[in-house]
């Protein structure tokens, strides 16, 4: 995002410059200018085209479905009539609502509170240079590798309460074996621990890569004035990095809210809907219930949730170009 | 300059296919060649595909037509059908799971099979009442299946213990063949229509009835899945576990018991496992064990092409012929439908018994509720989630999982 914000701006500079000297040669500039202008079209629309069709489509759809009844019937005869906001009405009072944004909040909070924390120390620890760290820091990048799909079966069969390997490792050093999929009290824990395990990567690269541009000169002059170890961390290392938090951060919500297959895979939603969030509800009101609309209606919830974090994202990242 | 130009119409060509792709969606449905039938399923999985594809191989010889199957993974089924209905692309022929034959058939989008002069005579009632929709015969199923106790002959003769009858001696024997990390049942109570449906038998058998579920009838049968979860005869991991979860665990000895259905023999056969099977166990002595039928019923799509249409209520038909239903439930270890194939089969397939026995009364899930059943089995598998997690009294279930 960074990059094509500066650019377009640099753009725009140089194309009123080219319009200023251009400018005594009144028909000559005439032409250039519109010449020039169908040429950058050109580089816009296929751009544009593909936006209006695979993003902006979709999302009108979307929203027109939420005010439609949308039902399997609809498939085959094309008929959806209107119905207002009463799918959003039906969203509301369903008793799994609160619920759902109740463990949507809980859910994303924990899981970028641990993916950070971790992260952020791993991103540390690899900074000083010692054997095998290229190594390990390959190592660690495996969980984003995986399809998610397949991390959930697996830990799914890990945090299985009889036979899964977590268990067996608690009970073996005297420890209870803990019912993790079991138990509504503690599957949401379980699926935020397997998230935080997932976007330990994510934060572990980004972060790391935002430590390597802190000038080691600053570490030096800090270090004469006395600030090292956690005085140097607070006082050098944070206030540097904080352009890169703010969209690790913002990026991390965007994507945690929307999690899906994780769930899907480990819990279903389930046990006595203890992990149902507003993307589970969305999902199985649209493709296991067959009420599209009112899965619309949850999914277009969670889109307003996600752009009030984007438009965060967008200004956090407007301040960090300026300065 | 006149490179420009040049460029200028270059960039404008590359551009209108982009816009044009987004627009035609690639698509195969019924196809022009009148003597191609285009057929989708969810066979996706082998032995069936092979198995299946015989069966149509044979009728398409018989009919002098040539086909062109697609199979896909079976939750991927509905969503096809949906988006090639709004295409108007449907095949030919059509395979549905049972419970979603109403469900489609409502959308219009099904041939019903009166309009051809199709023997739909000596079905078992329940699959013809699952295909029926508004009085109308939408499809044919060749071979069902239904949900049966198997148990582990070796763990039970150890034991002594006699295969189980009713609820009483089916907690006093799974309690006596809990040991260790082996339990003496599993079953299926995953937040899914998988767990609706295990659950069935137990209701339907006490009397329980899907149009009320707020009775002593099913109270009762949920309060016996709660007590052996919470005796410890039954591993409270059936929370998260899907049917052939279940399987597993009785393949690895994990469980003396387990409900299950009969698609699970093959795997079964290639276990060390010495197993049998009995009908599900009754609540009181006289009760008439009712499980759900399953299976699917093969379809005739609206598709305009009347001809065609014609040719496909044929290809249904033969499908489900008598020679068809025996190869199909033989290899497939399914029960033919027609209720007269019967001792013919059970005389074969032995080990198919207790199926057979329970086919003959099975209800279809969709008989009483049609295109309301979703919703009911919803209620029903959110229903024991509650109680089995404790998170509502047994008597209060159904009532706080009706309300959504």
């Amino acid at each position: 995002m960074t990059p094509v914000t500066r650019e377009s701006r640099q753009a725009a500079h140089e194309s009123e410059a080219d319009a200023t000297r251009a400018a005594p040669v009144a028909p000559r500039r005439r032409r250039r200018f519109t010449k020039d202008n169908i040429v950058k079209a050109m580089f816009i629309v296929p751009a544009a085209i593909y936006i209006v069709l695979f993003f902006g489509y979709p999302v009108v759809k979307n929203l027109l479905m939420s005010l439609q009844e949308y039902t399997t019937k609809t498939f085959f005869t094309g008929e959806a009539p209107f119905v207002g906001i009463e799918n959003y009405l039906t969203v509301v009072d369903s008793n799994l609502f609160w619920p759902s944004m109740t463990n949507t909040a809980l859910f994303t909070i924990g899981s970028i509170a641990g993916q950070f924390t971790i992260g952020l120390a791993l991103a540390v620890f690899f900074k000083r240079r010692f054997p095998l760290s290229g190594f390990l820091r390959a190592m660690l990048l495996l969980p984003w590798l995986l399809p998610l799909i397949v991390a959930s079966a697996t830990w799914r069969s890990i945090m299985d309460k009889d036979s899964g390997i977590l268990n067996q490792f608690l009970t073996g050093v005297g420890l209870d074996a803990v019912p993790w999929l079991t138990s509504p009290s503690v599957a949401l824990t379980a699926v935020i621990i397997v998230n935080i395990w997932i976007g330990i990567p994510f934060n572990l690269t980004i972060l790391y890569g935002g430590l390597q541009d802190i000038p080691g000169e600053l570490y030096e002059a800090g270090a004469l004035d006395g600030a090292t170890g956690w005085k140097a961390f607070w006082h050098i290392t944070v206030p540097n990095l904080r352009p890169v938090v703010s969209v690790v951060l913002v990026l991390g919500v965007v994507y945690t809210l929307k999690v899906l297959d994780i769930i899907l895979g480990m819990t279903n939603g389930g046990p006595a809907n203890a992990t149902q969030t507003l993307a589970i509800r969305s999902y199985q009101e649209s493709f296991v219930n067959f009420e599209f609309g009112v899965g619309a209606a949850f999914s277009n919830i969670l889109i307003v949730i996600s752009l009030v974090f984007a438009v965060i994202y967008l200004r956090a990242n407007r301040r960090a170009v300026d300065e | 300059m006149r490179h420009r130009r040049y460029l200028t119409v270059l960039a404008a060509a590359a551009v209108v296919p982009i816009a044009l792709s987004g627009c035609s969606g690639g698509s195969s449905g019924s196809s022009g060649d009148p003597d191609t039938l285009t057929i989708l399923d969810y066979y996706n999985n082998e032995p069936d595909k092979t198995l299946v594809q015989e069966t149509l191989d044979t009728c398409a010889a018989d009919l002098g037509v040539t086909i062109d199957r697609e199979s896909v993974p079976g939750k991927d089924l509905i969503q096809k059908v949906l988006q090639r209905s709004s295409s108007k692309t449907l095949p030919d022929v059509l395979m549905l799971d049972n419970p979603d034959v109403q469900e489609i058939a409502a959308t219009g989008g099904l041939s019903p099979l009166s309009n051809y002069d199709v023997d739909t005579e000596g079905f078992a009632d329940g699959i013809i009442e699952a295909a029926t929709y508004e009085g109308e015969l939408y499809g044919l199923a060749p071979a069902v299946n239904t949900l049966g106790l198997f148990y582990n002959v070796d763990l039970l003769e150890e034991a002594g213990i006699d295969p189980p009858e009713t609820w009483a001696e089916l907690k006093d024997a799974a309690a006596a063949l809990t040991d260790g990390d082996q339990y003496g049942i599993a079953f299926s109570a995953i937040a899914t229509y998988e767990g609706a449906w295990q659950f069935l038998p137990f209701m339907w058998t006490n009397g329980g009835d899907e149009t009320d579920l707020d009775t002593p009838e099913v109270q009762e049968a949920l309060q016996l899945w709660v007590d052996l979860v919470d005796d410890g005869s039954a591993s409270n991991s059936v929370l998260n576990w899907s049917q052939a979860d279940v399987k597993d665990q009785f393949a690895a000895g994990k469980a003396a018991m387990m409900v299950n259905g009969p698609w699970q023999i093959p795997a079964l056969n290639e276990t060390d496992i010495n197993w049998d099977s009995v009908q599900v166990p009754v609540n009181e002595v006289g009760q008439t064990p009712v499980a759900p039928l399953g299976g699917e019923v093969w379809t005739v799509p609206e598709t305009g092409d009347r001809d065609k249409q014609a040719k496909a209520a044929e290809f249904v038909e033969c499908i489900s012929s008598d020679d068809n239903q025996l190869a199909l439930a033989e290899s497939r270890y399914l029960v033919p439908t027609r209720t007269a194939l019967s001792e013919e089969f059970v005389e074969k397939m032995p080990e198919m018994k207790s199926f057979t026995e329970q086919v003959a009364n099975a209800r279809s899930r969709t008989g009483k509720l049609g295109e309301d059943w979703p919703e009911a089995a919803t209620v029903i598998y959110n229903a024991i989630q509650l109680a089995i997690t404790g998170k509502a009294p047994v008597d209060e279930a159904f009532s706080q999982a009706s309300e959504g």
